[in-house]
């Protein structure tokens, strides 16, 4: 459904962020993208969604297919016309709107006028949201405004939705509820999903296959369980040792054992 | 008392006007964060081209005042293809240069088409006295209130209930999210100039037609400045009661106080109420979460 084949992304004409990055998301699938922070996971979105224009950050080579069209030259608009829609890190509600009034400008490509039906929709997924929906959205906690840009996102009824890092700054148990919703989504609805996260517990939790990415760069992926089994993911992702328990504080000393990947 | 009624009515008129104008600053300001400096030549250029409408080509008011809105329009989405558009992305600072170059480009273009002397205007609407009261005013400073109403609901609708409206607050609020959503900012920035400059011909328009053609209108639009900062730079609501609050005081220290003090006296309040409401009366405030 989307590839990047070898992408690189140059941010101000001269900082290099992905070199040669290739991803492949299938259609109905709920794909995950892990990395520790400035490993370029949200750029590869910015990317795939053309919002790099804004921040003067550019696609130099490499093609991003939707369908097989090729849309990484196209405006943001476009691209979600297509049916992909990114929910930005940080949540970025618009404070000043009511929590309604942010479902409808979700729902802004949308040429059908009746948008009633889909804020039911919403609101099944996210009943808090209807009880909030007279409320302006900067006055709603982390946990609602999270709801709410994922409800947003439902909306515009993409293809493909891309989340970054929906677990941000949230309560623990917010989070397993942000990702059961995810995976109903992804079931109930059939949309698509790139999850981008540093959670690597939860997302391998849900994810259908997964890609790990370090500076600019795919350095493994594979199918979630046999992720899970690989020592580095285990030691850097997972924070367990070979036995599996837990690690003390006091042993962890990255320098005694090298990423594999990284030789 | 007679003369309370009076200056009453004639600050309603004024501050209507002021209203009109100011509505149009609100919008470029709701949308874009841009202060627009040649919010005073939208007054003149409106003023002008209905002068040219009605008393050149000899057409009907109300289809001078039709046509004088599409030119605002026109107006205004070209000031946002040839002079916005090519800013996007530079600092807000740029941008509102940028407007003050602008409002000399447009006093200069139709100072050349019209001249600067002041020309006298044959009133388009009927201004026969009105006596209201016991005081007496002009019909067309009458026309000015009913259309400064009619202005406000229909921005409150398009703003609460239009999805335009909601998309325009939308990318006010954060325009990187916005796009994520497939707003389309450049075409938001667009229709908000082109409403802007039309309300502002509109304004301009009626004032002509009470004060005459000349280059005074787009001083006039000057003092939108007090009004948006009373009222709050970002409030469609402010820009009203801010408009009618400076016309009103105007007039009131004008008759009562003495003439020349009520240049001075909106100032003051202004002052006065920006100490205890920094955001202005019905400004948004900064929402900050703990």
């Amino acid at each position: 459904m989307l590839s990047l084949n070898n992408i690189e992304v140059i941010y101000n004409d001269v900082i290099l962020v992905l070199k040669g990055m290739s991803i492949q998301v299938p259609e109905g699938k709920i794909v995950g993208l892990l990395g520790s922070n400035g490993a370029g996971k949200s750029t590869t979105l910015k990317a795939i969604s053309g919002l790099l224009k804004p921040e003067d950050g550019e696609v130099t080579d490499g093609s991003i297919e939707f369908f097989g069209e090729v849309i990484h030259h196209k405006d943001a608009a476009d691209i979600v016309r297509q049916g992909i829609f990114q929910v930005m890190e940080g949540r970025r509600v618009f404070e000043h709107l009511t929590a309604e009034e942010n479902l409808i400008a979700g729902g802004y490509i949308r040429r059908d006028a009746n948008l009633k039906p889909d804020l039911e929709m919403v609101y099944t997924y996210f009943p808090r949201l209807k009880e909030r929906r007279t409320q302006t959205a900067g006055y709603l906690s982390g946990g609602e405004q999270q709801m709410l840009a994922i409800g947003r996102a439902l909306m515009a009824k993409p293809k493909l939705m891309m989340l970054d890092e929906p677990s941000l700054g949230l309560a623990p148990l917010l989070v397993l509820e942000i990702f059961d919703i995810i995976k109903r989504i992804n079931a109930e609805q059939g949309t698509t999903i790139l999850l981008v996260e540093q959670n690597a517990n939860l997302t391998l939790g849900v994810a259908d296959y997964a890609y790990i990415m370090e500076s600019g760069r795919i350095v493994l992926e594979g199918y979630p369980d046999d992720l899970k089994q690989n020592a580095d993911v285990r030691e850097f992702y997972l924070g367990l040792t070979e036995v599996g328990s837990r690690k003390s504080y006091r042993d962890v000393k990255h320098y005694k054992r090298r990423k594999r990947w990284l030789s | 008392m007679d003369l309370f009624i009076q200056l009453t009515l004639t600050g309603l008129t004024n501050g209507a006007i002021l209203a009109l104008a100011a509505l149009g600053f609100v919008l470029i300001y709701k949308s874009s964060d841009v202060i627009n400096f040649a919010q005073g030549e939208f007054l003149l250029v409106g003023a002008y081209v209905i002068f040219g409408m009605v008393a050149q080509f000899g057409l009907h008011w109300t289809l001078g005042m039709f046509l004088t809105v599409i030119v605002a329009v026109a107006l205004g989405v070209m000031v946002e293809r040839l002079v916005l558009r090519p800013m996007i992305g530079e600092p807000i600072i740029s941008v509102i240069m940028v407007t003050i170059g602008l409002s000399s480009l447009l006093k200069a273009i139709v100072f050349t088409i019209w001249g600067n002397l002041p020309k006298a205007f044959p009133s388009f609407i009927p201004s026969e006295p009105v006596k209201i009261l016991g005081a007496t005013i002009g019909e067309d400073r009458l026309w000015a209130i009913v259309i400064a109403i009619a202005m406000l609901g229909l921005f409150n609708f398009f703003f609460r209930r239009s999805k335009e409206g909601i998309a325009m607050r939308a990318v006010a609020d954060d325009q990187q999210a916005a796009l994520s959503m497939g707003i389309s900012v450049k075409k938001i920035f667009a229709w908000a100039w082109s409403i802007a400059a039309a309300t502002a011909a509109i304004g301009g328009a009626l004032l002509a037609n009470i004060v005459g053609v000349s280059g005074d209108v787009a001083h006039f639009g000057l003092r939108v400045f007090p009004v948006v900062i009373l009222g709050g730079l970002d409030s469609v609501p402010g820009a009203i009661i801010g408009g009618i609050i400076i016309g009103l005081l105007e007039q009131y220290t004008g008759g009562y106080i003495g003439q020349g003090l009520n240049q001075v006296l909106p100032f003051v309040v202004l002052i006065f109420i920006l100490m205890v409401r920094p955001y202005g009366l019905f400004g948004q405030e900064i929402i900050e979460r703990v």
